[in-house]
């Protein structure tokens, strides 16, 4: 176990674990942060997706030992009060089903807009496409990326 | 309280008449009758709610802020019930839809549903009741409200949560505060429909700012102060029984806290899920196998044929014009094991303190898991604490929830709450996977070679209810055949003089159980392959094909509806269009609820793209317009998947493959560009939404596919080779 130093959602955070600890389970077992879902443990399926500065990781390959000076954005991060213009996509146009993907595709789709303000439709699949939805949501998240993309 | 008395026998009566019919029908018609007529009664999905219909005691809980909590005992897994739930409560309890917390009922509060979650039933079945539960908590509110004001009930005036008399005005919230001892009063008139302001409306999610935010709590992340995280070794091996374990390496792993060796299962307790699961993976078990399974031995074993069959759909005499007749058209189409492949995995929080068990988990089943947990600890169901959380996917994985039994007997060795979850590569192996399936469908035509004369669907699949909790052992003989594997199975065509629908048993050596909508995708996908060949031969177009041998009754003339309005809204065109793509059609109808689809398809780099899907549901009354259009949405996706890509496999006795990817699926990319659903509303109550719509999305997919290349694809997943 060692003492690592964390920046987390704009904050300094103090974690003593073992240093090959995922960055997924630090965040959700240390951390309290379970916003970032556990899907498969091997970056097969985006649903613990969150940005290390800017850019969309899947955190359950991300040991924390290569994280130091590192800035991560969780969901629980992404806004103040979901006003991030791609939730505020996502609520316009009632996405979610289940939900558990559903901050996994956030992350991607607002790290998409920050590289790339204006994708289209080859683009945005391109992207998306690390993020599994079971309940099969993917026709509403791509009406939503475009309409934040629109506004933002 | 003499309500509660009237309100229960209603419910006797209701489920009492169903059963008359059934032991009427037994001592009169014989068996084969009997299980026809159980079939009958499965396929039209009459499902009366099984709950709690006449405490709102239990249903509602009125805040000194006004806010309402509705405590719901069916769970939400993405099916959009909260909502549904929500809009039936907040118009007849008049209050704004804005003020209703719609939670989970922990199996304590005693709101338990003695069934489950599933079969698209929610709304259906809660459609009478929570309106007459919320109508009587509004009445109950008035009279009480009436009494503080000195005024009669009928004077008072209700508006969205306050009450008015006599010019003063007290909120649901001041009542409720003020009331000690409550009169529960007779059930009040339900409003006239007409009148309502949320039921019939595109409402959005109840739940959807929280699962934007990532604040919704799923069973994975429930937690308990000084929780602990297990772990459970499992077989990897079909049919292999647990020997003995060394356990020593494991002990010494890093935060390991005990080794809990059982009967019938070891299990490893941690300080993280983390050191939990190495731990795990450092435990030598023997395990004993008598045989290594393939996938051929199964489909072996699935072949038509092979099992046990049960005639469950006879008219005329199919069985007969069809033996005796030398122009008979008979094909085979072929559906592979299918994973449910949710993200969320399933596992179990529990704490065993003493005497009593509390268990916070993701399952579709509260009632049967908090049975299983108090008999394997030895306690008193009352003291065992089934608390449900959102379900990260559903899909039927969580009809059966065992993970909550072995939480709770690691919990109960080290004296503290235990987390334990599957890793995926164990949700994968542990899965009870869709049966695979196999079809024998035969047909002739009659003399003009236009209308089929007879026509006979034999399904064979491993088993869906048998086996199940779900479905008590003593009815199992009484029903005989899987209605789960040949759900969709039955031939809606009913103009055509002879058919009949067989179906055929088989018990499988790996656990099959429920997978969203059942038999329904392989069975539709079989008989709306055979029903476009068969048009094709007729030189006939599908969907007037389709549409000349479905009689004019009430659920003839519905199916018809959505056939003629899925034709007309894609402007269905048979043949390769001018861009080179083609339209395939289909038709189910599921539960009662009739649904046709066109799909608009191309061949790029030898790959099926879907472009466009046309769906048509008419699931009666739409109490929300845009979760039908939801749920329509998903479950074409879904049903892509699974028709076009998925597929399981046995090799050397382990099921494979075990992680995404390799288990392909539907991704973005895959999605067609448009879904543009129609909703028909040929019914005046609510009916089933969830699964019909996966039905025949598989066929219309190889219709279209034959139409551009001349090729039949008979087996699922589709593939051009």
């Amino acid at each position: 176990m060692s003492i690592f130093t964390l920046h987390i959602n704009g904050k300094k955070q103090e974690v003593n674990a073992a240093p090959e600890t995922p960055l997924l389970w630090v965040l959700r077992d240390h951390l309290d942060l379970v916003g970032t879902k556990f899907g498969c443990g091997i970056a097969q399926c985006g649903a613990c997706t969150i940005h290390m500065e800017g850019v969309a990781m899947r955190s359950c390959i991300l040991p924390i030992s290569a994280l130091a000076d590192k800035k991560i954005t969780t969901i629980e991060g992404l806004s103040q009060n979901g006003d991030h213009p791609v939730q505020k996509a996502w609520l316009e146009h009632d996405v979610p089903q289940c939900g558990y993907c559903q901050a996994g595709q956030i992350m991607s789709a607002s790290a998409l807009l920050l590289d790339n303000p204006d994708p289209n439709d080859n683009e945005i699949d391109a992207a998306m496409n690390g993020n599994i939805c079971r309940c099969g949501t993917y026709t509403r998240i791509k009406a939503a990326i475009k309409t934040a993309a629109k506004s933002s | 309280m003499s309500k509660k008395k009237i309100s229960r026998r209603k419910f006797l009566v209701r489920t009492s008449a169903t059963g008359g019919v059934l032991l009427g029908a037994m001592y009169f018609g014989g068996c084969g009758v009997v299980k026809r007529k159980i079939a009958g009664i499965a396929n039209t999905a009459e499902a009366p709610y099984t709950g709690n219909t006449d405490d709102p005691m239990i249903w509602f809980e009125v805040s000194p802020d006004n806010k309402i909590t509705l405590s719901s005992p069916k769970v939400e897994m993405g099916q959009g019930t909260f909502t549904g739930m929500a809009q039936l409560a907040a118009d007849e309890l008049g209050v704004d839809i804005e003020n209703i917390e719609v939670k989970h009922a922990a199996s304590d509060s005693g709101n338990i549903d003695s069934f489950a979650t599933g079969g698209s039933t929610s709304i259906m079945s809660l459609w009478v009741p929570l309106r007459e539960l919320s109508a009587t908590m509004r009445q109950m509110l008035v009279n009480h409200g009436a009494e503080l004001l000195g005024a009669e009930p009928a004077d008072v005036e209700v508006t969205k949560g306050n009450i008015t008399a006599k010019g003063k005005t007290l909120t649901y919230g001041e009542i409720a505060q003020k009331v000690t001892e409550w009169k529960v009063p007779k059930t009040p008139k339900l409003k006239n429909i007409n009148d309502y302001k949320y039921i019939g409306k595109p409402v959005p999610r109840v739940d959807l700012h929280d699962k934007v935010v990532g604040a919704s709590i799923y069973g994975i992340d429930a937690t308990m102060p000084d929780m602990l995280h297990g772990a459970v070794v499992r077989s990897t091996h079909i049919g292999s029984k647990y020997k003995r374990a060394d356990i020593s390496k494991a002990e010494k792993m890093p935060g390991v806290v005990k080794i809990v060796v059982e009967d019938d299962f070891v299990g490893v307790i941690a300080n993280s899920y983390t050191e939990a699961h190495n731990a795990k993976d450092a435990i030598q078990v023997e395990w004993e196998t008598d045989r290594e399974w393939q996938t051929e031995d199964i489909e072996k074993m699935v072949e038509v044929g092979q099992g046990k069959p049960v005639t469950i759909q006879k008219e005329g005499s199919a069985k007969r014009v069809l033996a005796n007749s030398d122009d008979v058209i008979s094909l085979a189409y072929k559906s592979p094991i299918g994973g449910h492949a949710q993200l969320e995995p399933n596992g179990a929080l529990a704490y065993v303190d003493g005497e009593k068990a509390t268990v916070m988990l993701s399952t579709q089943v509260v009632k049967i898991t908090r049975g299983e947990v108090a008999d394997r600890l030895g306690i008193s169901k009352k003291n065992v604490n089934i608390i449900p959380t959102f379900l990260g996917g559903g899909f039927g994985r969580r009809l059966h929830t065992p993970n909550a039994v072995q939480a709770a007997i690691l919990s109960k060795a080290v004296g503290k709450p235990v987390k334990c979850y599957f890793s995926r590569k164990e949700e994968f192996q542990q899965d009870t996977f869709r049966p695979p399936t196999h079809h024998v469908l035969k047909a002739k035509m009659d003399e003009s070679g236009k209308l089929i004369e007879a026509i006979e669907h034999n399904v064979s699949s491993g088993d869906v209810m048998y086996g199940s909790p779900l479905v008590p052992r003593i009815a199992q003989p009484l029903i005989g055949s899987d209605v789960g594997a040949w759900r969709g199975g039955m031939i809606q065509y009913s103009k055509i003089p002879h058919y009949r629908a067989v179906s055929w048993r088989v018990k499988l050596p790996f656990a099959t159980s429920w997978w969203r909508a059942l038999g329904l995708l392989a069975n539709t996908f079989a008989i709306e392959s055979f029903m476009d060949e068969l048009a094709v031969k007729a030189e006939m177009n599908p969907v007037e094909f389709r549409l000349a041998q479905i009689n004019d009754d009430e659920r003839g003339s519905r199916l018809k509806k959505v056939i003629e309005k899925a034709a007309e809204e894609s402007g269905f065109q048979d043949g390769v269009m001018a861009n080179g793509r083609a339209m395939g059609f289909a038709a189910s109808t599921d539960a009662n609820t009739p649904v046709a689809q066109v799909v608009e398809v191309s061949i790029e780099n030898n790959e099926i793209k879907v472009h466009k899907v046309t769906c048509v549901i008419d699931p009666g009354l739409a109490v929300n317009p845009d979760q039908i259009r939801a749920q329509c949405e998903g479950a074409i996706i879904m049903g892509m998947s699974a028709s076009m890509y998925e597929k399981m496999q046995v090799v050397n006795g382990q099921l494979t493959p075990t992680i995404y990817g390799p288990y392909r699926m539907a991704l973005m990319k895959n999605a067609p560009k448009e879904i543009n659903v129609h909703i028909l509303e040929n019914a005046e109550t609510p009916g089933a939404v969830g699964e019909p719509p996966l039905g025949p999305i598989g066929a219309a997919v190889a219709n279209a596919v034959y139409r551009i290349t001349g090729k039949r694809l008979r087996e699922m997943p589709l593939s051009l080779g």
